[in-house]
């Protein structure tokens, strides 16, 4: 083994996506999607509603499974992977859902606490502790910690969610519209939240947002999905100097452009 | 027009056999998660409560006025025949055999089908299960072992209490309406009693119990299209149960006593 010197290897993407591709019955809503996210990057994609940029999410989860194409998280595909092997790689991902997702017969901090409880087999009381933590940084207090899900309102569970999904410090984390539903100044702090844990925690992050604000503050990298293929990527400064007439219309966010809404009835 | 009828059998045909071929793969895998470690004790203890404490109510008055009836008619029709004797064998046979397994699990499957169905089907199209998912939770060990463990572990307990009611409710009409008198009929049954009756019947409640559960999770877990979906899915979970439960009470009474 001593023959062979270790050359430097290129850097492997965390997550790879080839060729993606998913239709529900006829419609087609990804047609290979190609993207890569390095480590302790944090990516986001723009995209009108309804372009599938959650598909895509769900796609790298392994939630949906991809009519074509490969999803590849370090390198291991996911859906070719081992139950265990799909598990210990899910074990270091963290998502919130665009609808939050918490679950209605458990509270705050146990949902918050969820995988603390039933995975690491944590007291109750330690991951209580950190479940309050967690709610503190997104802005709740002990006192929203014993309330169930189904009385709290829409930016409220979105933070709830947000707390679940960076509770048990997650090395990738997937966040599906942080800051919709937000006022804006708790959008600043759920902003500065994502910066710090990717910077704190050495994290990936691939969220998915229509704030273009948000956007600029989070992102090192701008992936902008149209018609079921990733059309541009590029940092924040190249959004602004590109001539895609595509990605300066959304971020424009004018009706005039390529882009058009089909309205008609 | 020949060809359009085969078409359409066939298509039947495909359909039944795909359906019955999904739920036995979903059956299989959740035999194996509930073998398989890690348990969830916590949500079994929860499906325990809610399925053989919460279901004894129902359960018990459903057998104790089917014990009542079966007395009534009994009686009502063997006294043509001077055979009134024979009520008490009458009411312990068809409790035990029957009746008890039979009212319970149409009941459960009432109660507990419905609710798993309509609540896994909910956690489905919120994106609860997808949450699980990705939180490293095997949906299948966390929501769907517990419940059908629970149900085969606690209807044979239902269904046994469900005898004993279903008895009472036969003495209480042979004794208070119908004048036999009390020693004697208390005698009778006892002296009837085989163990044969009882362990069957409990059989079929456990096969009943995994069939209420399987079918009551199966349809959630698999339900989508909104509030529509879930209604849709709690109806067939309860209508296929109840059918299923028939189905095998006549199979299993074939192979239990072999007539
Ligand atoms: N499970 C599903 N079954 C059928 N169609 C689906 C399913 N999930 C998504 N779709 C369809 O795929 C398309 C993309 O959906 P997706 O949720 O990814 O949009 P999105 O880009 O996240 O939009 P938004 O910004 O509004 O959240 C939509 O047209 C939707 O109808
Ligand atoms: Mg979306």
């Amino acid at each position: 083994m001593a023959f062979f010197k270790r050359v430097k290897q290129p850097l492997i993407p965390k997550i790879k996506l080839s060729g993606v591709s998913k239709s529900f019955g006829s419609k087609n809503v990804l047609s290979g999607v190609d993207l890569e996210i390095f480590p302790g990057e944090s990516v986001v994609i723009i995209g009108g509603s309804g372009t599938g940029k959650s598909v895509t999410l769900k796609c790298i989860l392994g939630l949906l499974t991809p009519d074509a194409g490969r999803v590849e998280i370090d390198g291991v595909d996911l859906a070719a992977a081992s139950t265990v092997q799909a598990e210990t790689l899910r074990a270091q991902i963290g998502m919130l859902f665009q609808s939050g997702a918490l679950f209605d017969s458990l509270n705050v901090w146990e949902n918050v606490a969820f995988s603390l409880l039933q995975n690491q087999k944590m007291s109750r009381r330690q991951a209580r502790e950190i479940a309050l933590q967690k709610l503190a940084q997104v802005g709740l207090s002990a006192e929203a910690a014993e309330v169930y899900p189904a009385d709290l309102s829409g930016g409220m569970k979105k933070r709830v969610g947000l707390a679940r999904a960076i509770a048990t410090n997650p090395n990738v984390i997937f966040f599906d519209e942080p800051t919709t539903g937000l006022d804006p100044i708790m959008s600043d702090v759920i902003n500065d939240l994502i910066v710090s844990t990717v910077k704190t925690l050495g994290a990936t992050a691939l969220t998915i947002t229509h704030d273009m604000s948000s956007a600029r503050k989070i992102a090192d990298r701008i992936a902008m999905l149209y018609q079921g293929k990733i059309i541009w990527t590029g940092t924040v400064k190249e959004l602004d100097k590109t001539d895609n007439p595509y990605v300066r219309q959304f971020v424009a966010g004018s009706a005039e452009g390529p882009i058009q809404m089909d309205l008609k009835a | 027009m020949r060809f359009q009828f085969i078409n359409m059998m066939g298509r039947v045909l495909l359909h039944f056999f795909q359906a019955t071929g999904a739920l036995g793969i979903f059956g299989a895998k959740t035999l194996y998660h509930c073998f398989v470690p890690p348990f969830y004790g916590k949500a079994f203890l929860r499906q325990l409560i809610e399925i053989g404490f919460y279901s004894l109510p129902v359960v018990a008055l459903t057998t104790l006025f089917a014990g009542m009836v079966i007395a009534l008619q009994t009686y009502t029709g063997f006294a043509q025949i001077s055979a009134e004797g024979a009520v008490s064998l009458v009411v312990l046979i068809a409790v035990t055999r029957e009746l008890a397994p039979v009212m319970a699990g149409l009941m459960v499957a009432g109660r507990i089908g419905a609710a798993m169905a309509a609540e896994l089907g909910t956690m489905r199209v919120t994106e609860q299960i997808d949450a699980l998912v990705t939180l490293s939770t095997n949906p299948f060990k966390y929501l769907i072992a517990p419940r059908v463990l629970a149900g085969v572990l606690m209807m044979p307990v239902l269904v046994f209490i469900g005898d004993i009611l279903g008895v009472c409710g036969g003495y209480l009409i042979g004794v208070y309406k119908l004048e036999f008198n009390a020693t004697t009929y208390l005698m009778n049954t006892w002296e009837y009693l085989k163990p044969m009756d009882i362990v069957s019947g409990l059989t079929k409640a456990a096969v009943f119990g995994f069939i209420i559960t399987l079918m009551g999770c199966y349809n959630g877990f698999y339900s989508k299209g909104g509030a529509q979906g879930v209604g849709r899915a709690t109806t067939n979970a309860v209508v296929s149960a109840s059918i299923l439960i028939l189905i095998f009470n006549y199979i299993l009474t074939e192979l239990f006593f072999n007539v």
